[in-house]
């Protein structure tokens, strides 16, 4: 009987956290599943699948070594979790301005307003230090597609948030 | 005609080069038909390719005529095709029969000119672009024992890569 985990690992970022991390979980008999790992503000961010017949606990130890040793910060959730269980996006949201507070806020609650479920959100902030740029790209599911967003974003343009609706096709050949 | 059963991904057979139809008879429409209740007997899919159910044969069938508002030729049924050139470059979401629950980004030529055969041996060229090019680029590929998994692009790296610079129409290596 196996259990699944979310691990979650944050810290400074340095060449080799990943291969540490996988290694540690392998030779402790994990097996590992869907994950994001990304770089953000200079930290490496983690967020992965792990099955394994031990607990919570017997995970922890298992990467705390790996993660000492890149001064990394741990945590290991249990989950209600599956294979094979993705939900496809119909609908992508690309979404930028001059970077201020609230845009995320704004966006999102006009779409979650609409019935948008985001399944994806990565976001950055570009340009430079003294005019910095937000960019907001979000992928997720509404019933009725694109058309029924359009409404419910439109107010957003006048406050200087650029956003754009497309829809996503997805070729099955 | 039948429902063939669908090779799935890491079957090596979908890793081979399919060879050229050399004759065209009753076996070779009996093949379309058996690919063409394969691929409606598959929810949504656009296009089918003949190793992607063992036969190693250069056929493929694309029908995007069921999407609304693209430009496409309607139901196409290529034998021996080549795609003699190449224009622009277009991303799109793609999944596969072969490689059930999961879909990627991948960056296609935006038009394509192709030369290809029919059922009969009769050849013909034409020009697609858009959707149907994606569509036809994708089951070509399968001639070649290629899968959209290895033409994936990160969406991350989508988001900061500029787009190239339009190029001259090239020309197919092959």
């Amino acid at each position: 009987m196996t259990h699944w985990y979310m691990l979650t690992v944050v810290g400074a970022d340095r060449p080799g956290i990943v291969a540490a991390l996988a290694a540690a979980l392998y030779r402790g008999g994990c097996n590992l599943g869907e994950a994001s790992m990304v770089r953000l503000g200079g930290n490496f961010t983690v967020m992965l699948m792990v099955e394994s017949p031990g607990s919570a606990d017997a995970v922890q130890r298992l990467v705390q070594t790996a993660a000492d040793g890149f001064a990394l910060r741990v945590h290991v959730d249990p989950i209600e979790a599956r294979l094979h269980a993705h939900t496809e996006p119909n609908v992508q949201v690309a979404v930028h301005g001059a970077d201020r507070a609230g845009i995320v806020a704004e966006v999102t609650q006009a779409l979650a307003d609409a019935g948008f479920h985001i399944l994806d959100l990565n976001s950055d902030v570009g340009g430079t230090r003294e005019r910095p740029i937000y960019v907001m790209l979000l992928e997720g599911h509404v019933a009725g597609g694109a058309a029924v967003l359009e409404p419910a974003l439109a107010p957003l343009r006048s406050t200087g948030i650029e956003v754009r609706v497309s829809p996503i096709d997805t070729l099955v050949g | 005609m039948a429902v063939l059963p669908v090779l799935v991904y890491p079957d090596p057979r979908l890793r081979r080069v399919s060879a050229p139809v050399t004759t065209f008879d009753a076996g070779l429409r009996r093949l379309v038909a058996d690919l063409e209740d394969t691929r409606l007997a598959s929810p949504g899919a656009v296009g089918i390719a003949a190793p992607q159910v063992g036969e190693l044969k250069r056929i493929v069938i694309v029908d995007v005529s069921g999407r609304a508002g693209i430009a496409h030729h309607g139901h196409l049924v290529l034998v021996n095709p080549e795609i003699l050139a190449r224009e622009g470059e277009a991303r799109g979401r793609e999944g596969c029969l072969s490689v059930p629950d999961y879909v990627g980004k991948v960056a296609r030529a935006a038009r394509i000119r192709l030369r290809a055969r029919d059922v009969h041996g009769g050849s013909r060229e034409f020009d697609a672009e858009g959707y149907e090019a994606r569509a036809l680029q994708h089951e070509l590929d399968h001639l070649d024992g290629l899968l959209f998994l290895d033409r994936i692009i990160s969406p991350r790296r989508d988001l900061h890569r500029r787009e190239p610079e339009p190029g001259p129409v090239g020309k197919n290596s092959k």
